[in-house]
């Protein structure tokens, strides 16, 4: 490799901190198009009907949702692009967020409820309680509520993955063991007496800082909300991944046991990015809620969890901007499929991903770099191929 | 010609002041505490057994700082497991392993180890694949290992400098930003060992350096583990002899789990039990 083209790395690689924080094009796209769609989304949809430039209502909550989405699926790649941990749970830690979001939701509704409780949400005086369980105290404060949003997923990911990967529980077994957890805590949340509305789960919510749900203006502002959450969470992913802490998540990714012996305590670094990806998750589900105006049980099915990793791996493993496309493309598909034919969408969704597997091993994103690298060879030559080998990956 | 069977000729010193005594039978060796205090590297009576399988059968062996010594046995002799006993990776079932005189390594986890100053390179060639030969350096370079330390960390002066000079001597200057896995064989080995260099260890368990080198290479990575252990402690497992006579360093030969004879390489050579076990197959 001659000097010329050794000098740009090298630069790089004292100022990597400034000069990696958006990453690749993809993820500078990426970045620019959420933080123009978080101003321009709100004003079209504020247009009149009749414009040509007009966004439906319908869209807008659609697409917020979709970004919760992608902000999942942006915390699952986080640990499995880049930290190797397979994660076949993260499903509970967006449903905790959303949970603790709905709580407060549901006390936002005070006397406008079906029984006319002040304190009581309408399930508990329904079930017949005659006070507020204690942890239930504090969601009327939002500050609160979204603190927990955040906390709570961030302090289960901290206890499960204590012991998880102190011993050094990894591949298939931790990805049954995600499983598990998800699936007992759909169990869980299905009882009536655990206190979150049973089988139904927390609904019929009113409003948010005083504003309604319903109102055009209060979906236009969580759309914004969501995509700036999703701009800054890829911003945060990109700032882990490109410092020495994300260089040892590759190391522990492709080789665990040669990062020990070069002295990485290996079940650290797993922890902490496991515990920054199940709060992110948690971010998400809390952006989600009041979005879709429910939270329930089945959100925590371990089908959920699934589907999120097929979200990453269509978008490309290890992009991060990738993981974010992903989920945004296959949710659109299924809107598009269980409204043209309802019954097809799950062998849709299993065939995209044989597809995916067979044809796509990188996903879209990794392909997609892949192809501009052919382009602009200067561009595949500056960045290292950090994405995973479609081999390296659910086995190990 | 002599051979001794026990390294310390039968009087295995006993452990430092302060420090517990595992053994079966304490107050069995009568030595004095000095001779453990001058090694780098001590074991004692140390036996591993697996599902029955006895690994290491009461092996004793003890290194002197700056030696370098080469490890030969026939497969199953316990050559890797007795790399695995030192960097933390096997518990041993009884037996003492003492680091530089002082500190238990029964008692710590790899990395601890590893931060220890004990640098480990493996059979396979272990390099970070999708990573370049900078990265797996600069991964490896002495440096705080926690978290927040490489959250925050930004690579210094001296740091770079001393990247350029392990380079050097790893002759992979030219491949800096190649990706490691796009390295020959060769290389990686080199890699690996310009990444046991940046780790500074003060002794360093090389296992097979030479497998499946040409016999240029093999020559390069003779002089480089020389010249490496003139500032260090290095074992080397080996299988190659031509590269371990190439070493110019004292022999100790494993046979199931213990060690059968220890001496210059032309001692061993003729070794009637040595020959009978090992090079007369």
């Amino acid at each position: 490799m001659s000097l010329v083209s050794a000098l740009p790395a090298r630069r790089g690689r004292s100022g990597s901190l400034f000069f990696s924080t958006l990453g690749d094009t993809g993820g500078t796209i990426l970045v620019a198009f959420l933080l123009l769609a978080a101003v321009l989304v709100p004003v079209l949809n504020a247009l009149p009907t009749d414009s040509g430039l007009h966004i439906p209502n319908y869209l807008v909550s659609l697409f917020g949702k979709y970004l919760c989405f992608a902000l999942l699926a942006l915390s699952v790649d986080l640990i499995w692009g880049f930290a190797g941990i397979l994660s076949l749970g993260h499903g509970a830690f967006f449903a905790l967020g959303g949970y603790a979001m709905g709580m407060h939701l549901m006390r936002e509704i005070g006397t406008r409820g079906v029984y006319g409780n002040a304190t009581l949400p309408d399930f508990m005086v329904f079930l017949n309680w005659k006070e507020l369980p204690w942890y239930w105290y504090g969601f009327d404060s939002f500050a609160f509520a979204a603190l927990m949003a955040i906390l709570v997923p961030g302090a289960l990911a901290f206890v499960f993955g204590w012991f998880a990967f102190r011993s050094r529980v990894t591949g298939v077994y931790l990805s049954i063991i995600t499983q598990a957890l998800t699936f007992a805590l759909m169990l869980a949340f299905f009882r009536n007496d655990f206190g979150f509305g049973g089988n139904n789960g927390l609904t019929d919510f009113k409003d948010i800082f005083g504003f309604s749900l319903q109102a055009k203006s209060t979906r236009a502002s969580l759309f914004a909300a969501s995509a700036i959450a999703l701009a800054l969470g890829y911003v945060l992913c990109r700032f882990l991944v490109s410092s020495r802490f994300g260089r040892v998540l590759i190391a522990v990714r492709d080789a665990e046991s040669r990062t020990r012996f070069l002295g990485y305590r290996v079940e650290h670094y797993k922890l902490f990015a496991f515990v920054i990806s199940a709060m992110l998750a948690g971010i998400a589900g809390a952006l989600y809620v009041p979005q879709v105006g429910i939270i329930n049980p089945r959100e925590f099915a371990p089908a959920n969890s699934i589907e999120v990793v097929i979200w990453v791996a269509v978008g490309g493993r290890g992009t991060l901007w990738g993981a974010a496309l992903g989920a945004v493309l296959v949710n659109y598909g299924k809107t598009y499929f269980t409204g043209a034919l309802p019954e097809a969408w799950l062998y849709v969704l299993g065939a995209l991903f044989i597809g995916v597997t067979l044809f796509l091993p990188k996903g879209v994103g990794g392909t997609a770099k892949e192809w501009l690298g052919k382009l602009w060879p200067k561009v595949r030559a500056s960045k290292p191929p950090l994405t995973p080998s479609p081999q390296a990956g659910v086995a190990e | 010609m002599t051979f001794s069977i026990s390294p310390l000729g039968g009087r295995p010193p006993t452990p430092p002041r302060g420090a517990p005594d595992v053994r079966h039978q304490p107050g069995a060796h009568i030595a004095p505490d000095r001779d453990l205090a001058q090694t780098i590297l001590y074991l004692d009576d140390v036996s591993v057994s697996f599902d029955g399988f006895r690994a290491l059968n009461k092996l004793s062996f003890y290194l002197l700082p700056g030696e370098l010594r080469a490890i030969i046995g026939p497969n199953g002799a316990g050559k890797t497991t007795m790399m695995d006993v030192i960097t933390g990776k096997t518990r041993p079932d009884s037996g003492q392993v003492y680091f530089d005189g002082k500190v238990d390594l029964t008692r710590l986890d790899e990395a601890a180890i590893a931060n220890l100053g004990i640098g480990r390179k493996f059979q396979k060639p272990t390099v970070l694949e999708t990573q370049t030969v900078d990265d797996n350096l600069r991964l490896a370079l002495k440096d705080k290992r926690g978290v927040y330390a490489a959250l925050f960390s930004r690579t210094s002066a001296t740091q770079a400098a001393r990247l350029d000079e392990l380079l050097t001597t790893i002759g992979l200057m030219e491949q800096r930003d190649t990706i490691a896995g796009l390295l020959s064989h060769g290389q990686k080995q080199w890699l690996e060992i310009g990444m046991l260099l940046a780790q500074e260890p003060q002794l360093l368990l090389v296992d097979e350096p030479a497998a499946g080198m040409t016999d240029a290479e093999t020559e390069a990575t003779a002089t480089m583990l020389r010249a490496i252990a003139k500032d260090r402690s290095v074992v080397v497992v080996e299988h190659d002899m031509e590269f371990v006579r190439a070493l110019e360093a004292k022999v100790t030969v494993l046979h199931e789990g213990s060690v059968l004879a220890e001496g210059s390489m032309e001692h061993v050579q003729v070794h009637p039990r040595v020959i009978e076990v090992y090079l007369g197959r």
